[in-house]
């Protein structure tokens, strides 16, 4: 999940025969791995996605630990806790991916930082009651699986495997937010009303996720070919509309979208899409936290610096002692 | 590094799975007289616990490096699981209708008898570290101790703590040595969080009546009888971190432990606890 508009590197010139011989592959579904040879296109084209996944993972820490200093009961804040550690761990996985491309996480968050790549628009949106725990868990969760679920199958064999590991633990995120959701809405008048507070707030942002439709999606095409990316930006929107409309019945909610109907025909549900000058606003960085978000990773990274150097300047000292001591013995 | 003791001992992994159960049969919840006072001590440990959890929790997406940030969510909710367990047992003992949720939630700061140390704002990472690492000494030194407890209960939940409490101490040792002994700016921002925190060591050994009361039973060592130890690991660690232990006063500030506080904790519960303060009686 997690990667919007991320553009491809596909050339128009006519093939190689290495890039022939390599698209073969991927046709056969062959994995590609680190050290094979691949067109530059196709490095570059994932070294963006597998970024802006990551960037996605750790600034997606930010509106959930939000609540964790007030999450309303101790199982909670420990649940809490565990699936923000595992974000933090998804973006260990995607950036070590990232490292078998040829560029470093630091190069990456510099990138991140300076606003030259993106994160998930997704994490722009503030988090303002509990039941936000519960709604980005249900649908910004479910929203990733949906994404991540086909991306387990993609060409590029470190991506791949992350993306095993990584939709293992979405799926028990995804379950926990439901199931704050469900404790809401079943729970007192208030709870209610924060609960379907929160699916207005989080319902079109999250159909959002999956980028713009596919009329106006330009990168697709290359991606796809090259098996990085799976299915199209309103197949999975749709997937996501049918799977999750029942599950907000089924909580006795609303879905904020007076179109929404069945469709028979189609098998799926007709609805409305979301406002897109809104998307591109906060793609450009209006949301109403972009600010804030960046601002408190790069205050971070900057802050930590002196972490960083205390730690690299022992490991320095201890390499030359070490080395000293072996040099005394010979 | 501390040498830590032998985590290889028949009986802890034993120990350690009963935790989970709750289960085993313990005469000290029976003794009505000793009641009060293994309430406030079990609150000792689960407040303690609880209120470090709080504060590394802080730290959450803000950490220096993304390992870093693992580390702390994951410490962080080893400390709420023992909590749990303490105040769970607190509870118990109490056998007044509460549990370990309404004793987080819904006491106010005079009721909390977390060491002052704990509740201190987190500051940068230093203090942060630097914290861990004084509390984690003591913490390890007691947990070892309580193995042996005539409480099986309290026994139990030592093992199950101290198998996680073991790799903090590890940790936030080697962080110590590390930041200590590595640039000029990380050895000053040291210094100045261990002088901060340094007087707020005393009281993690000042004994009272209430340790005094489950000293007598077996239950829990004297708090005093953890100095020497934890003096031992400190010194050996700060020696090695280029760090001098510091000749101010360790004991002058004091008084978490009888629930005497520092501006810093109200603060913290109101934060903590506004979710269960504004909708009373709801689930969650």
């Amino acid at each position: 999940m997690y990667a919007q508009m991320v553009k491809s590197e596909g050339g128009d010139a006519e093939a190689t025969p290495e890039e022939l011989a390599f698209q073969a592959r991927i046709d056969r579904d062959e994995k590609i791995e680190p050290k094979e040879w691949m067109p530059e296109g196709y490095r570059k084209t994932l070294i963006r996605q597998i970024g802006q996944h990551a960037h996605s993972e750790i600034v997606g820490q930010l509106p959930e630990g939000n609540w964790i200093t007030r999450a309303p009961t101790l199982e909670r804040k420990a649940i809490l806790l565990a699936k923000v550690q595992d974000e933090a761990g998804h973006g260990l996985y995607l950036y070590s991916a990232a490292e078998t491309l040829g560029v470093s996480r630091d190069e990456l968050l510099e990138k991140l930082h300076s606003g030259e790549m993106k994160y998930s628009s997704i994490f722009n949106y503030p988090t303002l009651t509990w039941a936000d725990m519960g709604a980005v868990g249900w649908l910004v969760d479910g929203a990733a699986i949906m994404n991540q679920v086909p991306l387990q199958r993609t060409s590029y064999g470190p991506y791949s495997r992350a993306m095993i590991r990584i939709c293992k633990e979405e799926s028990f995120h995804q379950r926990q937010g439901y199931h704050i959701m469900m404790k809401m809405a079943r729970g007192t008048p208030e709870q209610k009303e924060m609960a379907q507070d929160a699916l207005n707030r989080f319902w079109f942002p999250s159909l959002m996720m999956f980028g713009p439709s596919d009329k106006d999606s330009v990168h697709s095409e290359k991606s796809m070919a090259w098996k990085i990316k799976i299915n199209t930006n309103d197949e999975l929107r749709q997937r996501f509309v049918n799977e999750t409309v029942p599950q907000a019945e089924f909580l006795g909610l609303t879905v904020p979208d007076p179109e929404l109907a069945w469709n028979e025909e189609k098998q799926g549900y007709d609805f409305s899409e979301p406002d897109w000058a809104e998307f591109f606003d906060v793609i450009k960085g209006n949301g109403p936290c972009n600010r804030e978000r960046l601002a408190t990773r790069k205050d971070a990274w900057d802050e930590g610096a002196w972490f960083r150097d205390g730690l690299t300047a022992h490991a320095e000292k201890s390499a030359k002692r070490r080395a000293a001591a072996r040099h005394a013995a010979e | 590094m501390p040498s830590l003791p032998d985590m290889n001992t028949p009986n802890v992994e034993e120990l350690a799975a009963r935790a989970a159960k709750g289960q085993s049969h313990d005469p000290h919840l029976e003794n009505v007289e000793l009641k009060p006072a293994f309430f406030d001590w079990l609150c000792r440990m689960g407040d303690s616990t609880l209120i470090l959890g709080h504060r590394v929790s802080e730290w959450c997406g803000k950490a220096p490096a993304l390992e870093e940030d693992i580390a702390l969510a994951n410490t962080a909710l080893d400390l709420i699981g023992h909590t749990q367990m303490w105040l769970g047992l607190a509870a118990e003992v109490e056998d007044a209708g509460r549990d370990a949720d309404r004793l987080a939630y819904l006491r106010d700061a005079m009721k909390f008898r977390n060491l002052l140390i704990v509740e201190l704002p987190k500051g940068d990472m230093a203090q942060t570290v630097m914290r861990q690492f004084l509390f984690d000494a003591w913490h390890h030194a007691m947990l070892t101790r309580l193995l042996s407890s005539t409480s099986p209960r309290v026994a139990e939940i030592a093992a199950k703590a101290l198998k996680e409490v073991t790799y903090h101490l590890e940790r936030s040792s080697d962080l110590v040595i590390r930041l200590g002994d590595g640039t000029e700016e990380s050895n000053r921002r040291m210094r100045h969080a261990l002088d901060i925190l340094w007087p707020y060591t005393g009281e993690m050994f000042m004994t009272d009546s209430v340790d005094e009361a489950v000293a007598a039973e077996g239950i829990a060592p004297r708090a005093d009888e953890l100095r020497t130890e934890w003096v031992e690991t400190v010194r050996e660690v700060l020696d090695e971190a280029t760090l001098d232990l510091p000749k101010a006063k360790a004991d002058a500030q004091k008084g978490g432990k009888s629930g005497r506080h520092t501006e810093h904790l109200g603060f913290l519960l109101a934060e903590m606890q506004f979710l269960q303060r504004a909708y009373p009686g709801a689930e969650w």
